[in-house]
């Protein structure tokens, strides 16, 4: 998007070119105006007449009246020819940012992420911004049905068995992200630091942006496929993608993964979470979801 | 500085350009526009975002803008005017080639209608991408399901870069040259202006300006 933000480098092209003139504006009086007005109606009027004197002003005349006046349809072809780029590109875009992004992604890694449609994140929200939230004051909270309740700090989150885990995040909405490495904390790993009761079946996941809450099975949530993530790209999670710690489900759509993570609740019963309050399915597995027919997560 | 001068015979000093009706679409299309590439950046670049917030209202703004956007041209249609100005941009000579082509072509050695090739092109350039912008826009609005979701978001995406940048041009141009904005203003523009940048136009509205006298 860097090129938008300098307007004057596209000047020197020839595709458009506007009226330039260096010279002061003119003064138009009112009553200059006015009669300005009357012109334009003796121009409309005289204009439905069609006008063969204009040859006369022609440098080309060699050709006929008919062509000098008329001309060719080229807008109309230009319009005609743009739509139907647009819509080829409907049909074949998706094939086409999947083939740039695993181009580009392959020479040159985050690349991706300023070049428009081409395997970068989008960034959503459930509120109206994106929640910010100091490292220090980061607080995760585990409670419900277990054992053990715990508060953890972000550095307490350190201090437990990290994994990193690189895979794919495929968004609901089409776009997916190839190769995104991730690291933090196995879920199972910290419910067993909590201890789960037997009568437990459920987990709901908050975040901190007080909206945005998710669902797991107890079982889903013990497989090695979900992660309490503190890294991506072996940086810190950075804000808008859900820092300092999010959720990563590997298999699930991109909803399930809740952002701004900080609270796991142990329950009884799968409590829907926002999205699947809003139609999106409970059991978000990529490709056998929602309708869609996207590669699995591997 | 009124029109007397026409009852002995000679060419006005002002031309009229553009009509009430043309001007109101070009200010209403202008601020549209700019609405949509403005909560556009702001929506799309992460770190606006940040700075912005307010991502709901951001985003009725845009989407309600871009369903508005063919509102003014087809309220335009109603008008002779525009309708006749449509036309004009449709059309290219021969002149309008030999004119794009040519390096001096800002010399007017080659007189131009009312509008130039570049113009033209622009013109219609705008016109398809609406079309298409609104196409897209509405598929990723959700109404079509998510099918052709991705492939009109890669469309949509890559568009609004390009429609940036020729915003940008078009504004550019606008900038470098006060009596063009000032035409599209106030609707007329001298016509000392009009003989150097569109000649044969000029040459046109004078002459049957004088022989209606």
């Amino acid at each position: 998007m860097d090129c938008s933000r300098d307007p004057t480098s596209f000047s020197g092209a020839n595709v458009i070119q506007w009226d330039r003139s260096l010279q002061p504006p003119a003064v138009i009086s009112s009553s200059s105006d006015q009669a300005a007005m009357t012109l334009l109606f003796s121009v409309s009027r005289n204009e439905v007449a069609p006008r063969a004197e204009v040859l006369s002003h022609s440098v080309m005349t060699d050709i006929g009246p008919g062509t000098a006046t008329k001309g060719t349809p080229v807008g109309r072809r230009v319009v005609l020819g743009i739509v139907g780029l647009g819509v080829v590109g409907i049909g074949v875009g998706r094939q086409l940012s999947e083939g740039i992004s695993n181009t580009v992604g392959s020479v040159a890694p985050g690349l991706a992420s300023v070049i428009p449609a081409t395997g970068g994140f989008r960034i959503y929200t459930v509120t109206n911004g994106y929640p910010e939230m100091p490292v220090a004051d980061y607080r995760l909270t585990v409670n419900g049905l277990v054992d053990r309740e715990l508060t953890l700090t972000f550095d307490d989150l350190g201090a437990l068995p990290q994994t990193g885990i690189t895979a794919d995040f495929q968004c609901v909405t089409g776009w997916r992200v190839n190769d995104v490495p991730w690291s933090g904390v196995l879920l199972s790993d910290l419910l067993r630091e909590a201890g789960v009761k037997d009568s437990a079946r459920a987990l709901r996941f908050l975040s901190f942006d007080g909206v945005y809450t998710e669902s797991l099975t107890l079982e889903q949530s013990l497989t090695p496929d979900v992660l309490v993530a503190t890294s991506m790209w072996g940086k810190p999670i950075t804000r808008e993608h859900g820092g300092p710690v999010r959720l990563y489900v590997v298999p699930m759509y991109g909803y399930k993964s809740l952002k701004w993570l900080s609270g796991i609740e142990l329950g009884s019963t799968v409590i829907p979470g926002y999205w699947e309050q809003r139609g999106y399915d409970i059991d978000a597995w990529v490709g056998e979801s929602n309708g869609r027919n996207d590669d699995p997560i591997v | 500085m009124t029109q007397s001068s026409d009852a002995t015979g000679a060419a006005p000093n002002t031309l009229r350009r553009f009509s009430r009706a043309e001007r109101w679409t070009h200010r209403t299309l202008g601020i549209l526009t700019g609405l949509l590439l403005i909560t556009a950046a702001l929506l799309y670049i992460p770190d606006l975002s940040a700075i912005a917030g307010n991502r709901t209202l951001l985003r009725n703004i845009h989407v309600y803008s871009g369903f508005a956007l063919p509102i003014p041209i087809i309220v335009a249609c109603f008008f002779v005017a525009f309708r006749l100005d449509a036309g004009r941009l449709n059309r290219f000579t021969r002149d309008d080639w030999t004119w794009l082509r040519s390096r001096d072509r800002r010399s007017g050695r080659i007189p131009v209608g009312k509008f130039n090739a570049g113009q033209k092109l622009n013109a219609s350039f705008t016109l398809g991408t609406v079309i298409v912008m609104f196409l897209t826009g509405v598929i990723m609005y959700g109404w079509l399901g998510d099918t052709w979701r991705t492939g009109a978001t890669f469309v949509h995406d890559w568009l609004a870069l390009i429609i940036a940048i020729m915003v940008g041009g078009h504004m550019w141009m606008a900038y470098s040259d006060p009596v063009a904005r000032l035409g599209m203003r106030t609707g007329s523009v001298p016509t000392s202006w009009a003989k150097r940048e569109h000649g044969q136009w000029a040459d046109e509205e004078t002459e049957s300006a004088v022989s209606e006298k």
